[in-house]
């Protein structure tokens, strides 16, 4: 898409302290007053009582168990999405259109919704969790499926982040590796991965962050045994409904910490792929 | 798209025309490579699709019917509804803001209110309830002033709704500000120079240029909206034909082994998503056809 951006933008135009006023006053209202409120709730509990709450046993296994999996998901769909994102960007097969919206699906289905179906499919009457079983692997209720979930979750980052930089990669590069003699395989390691690999991490951290905090679906398919099955969502939600709200608001002030360190990590891959797509 | 939602681009719908044999790989590879696509893609979106709608319907059209309109089913899906026709309005207002002040005008710390403005989406649905208890709940900020003045947000709709508003927060805005960004100041410009108002220059000039991209925020926004989970969980209180909303009834449903009626109630959200996403073709394939009449070049190599 051509971007055409004008260099000076003079305010001849009307509205400015209007609009940017109003942004900042319902961003305030909405998302900054409320999330500060963790802050200011944590910081009524001394240290050694914070360090206690998020270092108990229990809470480092939920963090275990969060990161862990949504590493090995994000994993998953990097691989596999990359794969998607090629063959959507590159070959041309029957029903391609229908296939290329469909990705999109879990951003539109209600993680409730993956929640329940996914907890049917794998568990263990289930369409394929009855064979997992046969093979020695338990489907629902256990690690296996919080990663199945997320999968699931996180599944349209990678692609809908590598599909555009793939469809807009000139074929002249290719073609001049290929006349100074590199073979396909050459090819794709040494010229096209590299231009590859920022939007490739900027889709992994993508979806790591979209999974990490992940409840709705997980809820369903996890089993909940605390320092098992039990992500640091639900045990958030476990302190909330003995009205521990210091030790929830302990174990959410770590979380959001981290997240806000993956999108900071992530606007920075996003910028480092700019630049190189516009130097390729 | 930190923060991760579908972002409106053209893409072109043909694959481009690869004019040289040595940028193509061999047939066997290719159709390998397909293979192994589709069956990741059929094993995590097609199976659980068609696993809600065989559970919805494997005890009959009746039971079905049944199920969707119980009255708390049917109480759900009015807060549903309810919830969303109050949040996404509110989010579009705030979008069309915050692309008019982003888009247009430069401004110091314009990077900083970005990636506020993305923050709802990397936040946990649950701490995005848990922010709401902490300032209205009985032991919250305002919790004991809104007791003794008998105002109910917690366990109620209202703290729903807020829930509502805050995970889909930024979803008009990011489809908005590339778009009014890339059509540049100078069709208004030019509006306001020859004497239009503010007002009209933006009905008349800037809204027909982002529609496409607000439509396609809008139902972003709702879909969402309608969906969500976690952050709604935590705030209403499970109380039954007052404050649950259709994900929520879902969740008691099955919890209850009532396995034919979750799904029954998870059909109807599944259809939304059906919904969401042909919507999202159609807006997809209008704005690539609009460019072409329009002799925008978009990039695309194939035609």
């Amino acid at each position: 898409m051509a971007m055409i951006f004008t260099k000076h933008k003079q305010r001849t135009l009307p509205g400015f302290s209007l609009s940017l006023g109003y942004t900042i006053l319902y961003l305030s209202l909405i998302v900054l007053i409320p999330l500060s409120m963790l802050f200011i709730k944590t910081a009524s509990l001394s240290f050694s009582e914070f360090w206690e709450i998020v270092t108990a046993p229990r809470t480092l296994a939920a963090y275990r168990l969060s990161f862990g999996t949504a590493l090995i998901a994000a994993f998953i769909n990097a691989i596999f999405g990359f794969l998607v994102a090629w063959v959507l960007a590159r070959y041309s097969f029957p029903g391609k259109k229908i296939v290329d919206a469909l990705v999109d699906f879990p951003f539109a289905l209600p993680t409730a919704v993956a929640g329940i179906a996914l907890t049917a499919i794998y568990s263990q009457n289930g369409w394929v969790g009855q064979y997992l079983l046969k093979i020695g692997i338990q489907g629902a209720f256990s690690p296996f499926g919080i990663v199945i979930a997320l999968t699931f979750i996180g599944l349209p980052f990678v692609i809908r982040t590598l599909e555009p930089v793939l469809q807009d990669l000139d074929p002249e590069i290719e073609e001049a590796a290929a006349c100074l003699g590199a073979g396909r395989w050459q090819t794709f390691a040494g010229v096209i991965f590299p231009i590859l690999l920022p939007p490739l991490l900027t889709g992994f951290a993508l979806s790591f962050a979209r999974t990490v905090g992940e409840y709705g679906s997980v809820v369903f398919i996890a089993g909940n045994m605390p320092g098992k099955t039990e992500i640091a969502p639900l045990l958030i939600m476990t302190k909330l409904e003995q009205y521990d709200y210091s030790g929830a608001t302990a174990i959410a002030v770590v979380m959001l910490i981290v997240s806000f360190i993956i999108l900071v990590a992530t606007n920075f891959l996003q910028w480092l792929s700019a630049k190189r797509i516009g130097m390729s | 798209m930190a923060g991760g939602v579908p972002n409106l681009k053209v893409r072109s719908s043909h694959t481009l025309n690869r004019s040289s044999q040595l940028s193509t790989e061999s047939a066997v590879v290719k159709w390998f490579l397909i293979g192994i696509a589709l069956l990741y893609l059929g094993i995590f979106l097609i199976l659980p699709l068609a696993c809600v709608f065989a559970n919805a319907f494997n005890k009959g059209i009746q039971a079905y019917v049944q199920a969707i309109t119980d009255p708390d089913a049917l109480a759900a899906i009015r807060l549903t509804l309810l919830t969303a026709v109050i949040a996404v309005p509110l989010n579009v207002i705030f979008g069309i803001a915050a692309s008019w002040a982003i888009a247009k005008f430069d401004f110091r710390g314009k990077n900083i209110l970005l990636t506020l403005i993305d923050l709802p989406l990397s936040v946990s649905p649950v701490i995005s309830g848990l922010i709401y208890i902490l300032i209205f709940g009985a032991q919250g900020a305002l919790g004991p002033w809104l007791m003794e003045h008998g105002i109910k947000i917690v366990f109620a709709p209202p703290a729903i709704i807020l829930a509502t508003i805050f995970v889909t927060f930024p979803m008009v805005a990011r489809e908005l500000i590339p778009i009014m960004k890339a059509q540049g100041n100078d069709e208004e410009e030019a509006a306001i120079t020859l004497g239009a108002s503010g007002f009209k220059t933006f009905m008349l000039i800037t809204l027909p240029n982002i529609k496409w991209g607000l439509l396609y925020g809008v139902i972003l926004c709702n879909a969402r909206a309608m969906g969500e989970f976690g952050a709604v969980s935590v705030v209403s209180g499970h109380i039954r034909g007052l404050t649950n909303t259709l994900p929520l009834h879902i969740e008691i449903l099955y919890n209850e082994y009532r396995f034919t009626a979750a799904f029954a109630a998870a059909s109807l959200l599944a259809f939304l998503a059906i919904i969401t996403l042909i919507a999202k073709s159609i807006i997809e394939s209008g704005i690539y056809q609009e460019m072409r009449l329009s002799g925008t070049d978009s990039g695309d190599k194939s035609v």
